[in-house]
């Protein structure tokens, strides 16, 4: 790759708004298949976010955000996250994420019958995505 | 001649009526600006997630999917998005006839509604109401879209419903919505495809269908949701002409009643002096 010009296009646009536009070196992401860094000129890739930690590399630093759900769209010189939901760490309510957490953990923990295991644990993996994200203030 | 007294009584009825309407249409000015900016904040979601699946399905070779030939149920689901509350023209009305007016079998429509006013001109017309899920109509999230288009494609799923359609009023602009009937499942792929990007091969991971299965119930969600923010936003549009036209027609009314009323009046007066003279000269 040649000097210079490493940037590339980043957007994460959610129902709501379109949550972040501008350059990167390298952004990091989860998907179904595990945690994956871009940079620029990545082959052409649609793939399915989990509920994780962003970390978008900027020339100036570092930028991280909770994204839950959605999907990605890689290309040449442009990635673009389709989010159903995507937070930046000031936005998040610690407090009540610790709250969601210890209730999903109590729900699988007790394993009552008529518990829904699949949400539960979408649950959980939500509120530690977001204690998680707020740790990047 | 109506007494001066009924026409002053008339007169004071529509006055205050016109208040009402008035008022209504300032309310419905507010809250339809913040419909519309949050109806636009959806837009960039929804133009992307319609680009990335039609450009996903004009490549993708697997046209075997369910998503895409639809089931084998004759039954079809269409989400029927109204207001829960009248006074707003036609509005509720444009998208009960799109129903009525089209080409389904009543036997075969399964309708979920939101929005209340669809509830109840549907199902006194004797077509079936699969769910009624009127109270999210009232403030519309994301995450209300998500519960609906669950329900909706388990029962795709489970073979109980062949195609789902939309129906829902388009939003053009502040004077001019549009009741719109629009299919979702299956899928119709529209060639436009001329962006740059349409040479590139693209890679899925997992891989294609399962990109497929998860993409496409989000493609549906954001439809819902998309519609819903822009019904929220017709609504309020339509409600505001409405009002506006009703306290115009008011403003008419009572110019017309107040002529009628001063006629009276002056007629009234005359007589009376007509009376008086009439005494006067029978006396001397």
């Amino acid at each position: 790759m040649a000097e210079g010009n490493n940037l590339f296009t980043v957007e994460i646009i959610t129902p709501d708004r379109v949550f972040y536009k501008g350059e990167a070196n390298m952004i990091e992401f989860n998907t179904l298949d595990g945690e994956i860094g871009v940079y620029k000129h990545h082959i052409p890739l649609t793939t399915v976010l989990k509920p994780g930690v962003v970390k978008i590399h900027e020339v100036e630093g570092q930028k991280a955000a909770a994204v839950h759900a959605g999907f990605a769209e890689i290309l040449d010189e442009k990635v673009t996250l389709l989010a159903e939901l995507a937070e930046w760490p000031d936005e998040i309510d610690i407090a009540r994420a610790e709250a969601a957490r210890a209730r999903a953990e109590e729900r699988i923990a007790a394993k009552a019958e008529n518990t829904d295991l699949a949400r539960a644990e979408l649950a959980l993996r939500r509120a530690l995505t977001r204690i998680n994200a707020s740790g990047y203030k | 001649m109506a007494s001066m007294r009924d026409i002053k009584r008339r007169r004071s009825s529509i006055q205050s009526t016109q208040q009402i309407t008035k008022a209504m249409k300032l309310v419905s000015t507010v809250k339809l600006q913040k419909a519309r900016s949050r109806a636009e904040a959806a837009n960039p979601y929804f133009n992307y997630m319609y680009h990335t699946v039609s450009s996903m399905l004009s490549k993708s070779g697997n046209q075997n999917h369910p998503y895409l030939t639809g089931g084998n149920s004759s039954k079809k689901a269409v989400v029927v998005i109204t207001s829960n509350r009248g006074l707003a023209g036609g509005y509720n009305s444009n998208v009960v006839k799109l129903i009525t007016g089209s080409s389904f079998a009543k036997e075969d429509l399964e309708i979920y509604a939101v929005g209340g006013k669809g509830v109840e001109a549907l199902s006194r017309r004797g077509y079936h109401i699969a769910m009624d899920a009127s109270t999210i109509i009232d403030a519309p999230t994301y995450m209300d879209a998500v519960v609906l288009c669950e329900k909706v494609l388990k029962a795709f799923e489970n073979g109980e419903i062949g195609e789902i359609y939309l129906a829902y009023t388009h939003f053009k602009n502040t004077v001019s919505q549009e009741a719109k009937l629009m299919k979702l499942l299956p899928v119709e792929i529209e060639p436009e495809e001329d962006a740059a990007d349409s040479n590139v091969l693209m890679n899925y991971e997992p891989n294609e269908e399962e990109a497929l299965n998860l993409i496409i119930p989000k493609y549906v969600t954001s439809l819902f949701y998309g519609a819903m923010v822009e019904a929220v936003a017709s609504e309020n549009g339509a409600r505001m002409q409405a009002m506006d036209s009703a306290t115009s027609n008011a403003e008419d009314l009572i110019s017309d009643l107040s002529l009628k009323y001063n006629r009276a009046r002056q007629g009234s007066i005359t007589q009376e002096l007509t009376e008086i003279i009439a005494g006067a000269n029978a006396i001397s």
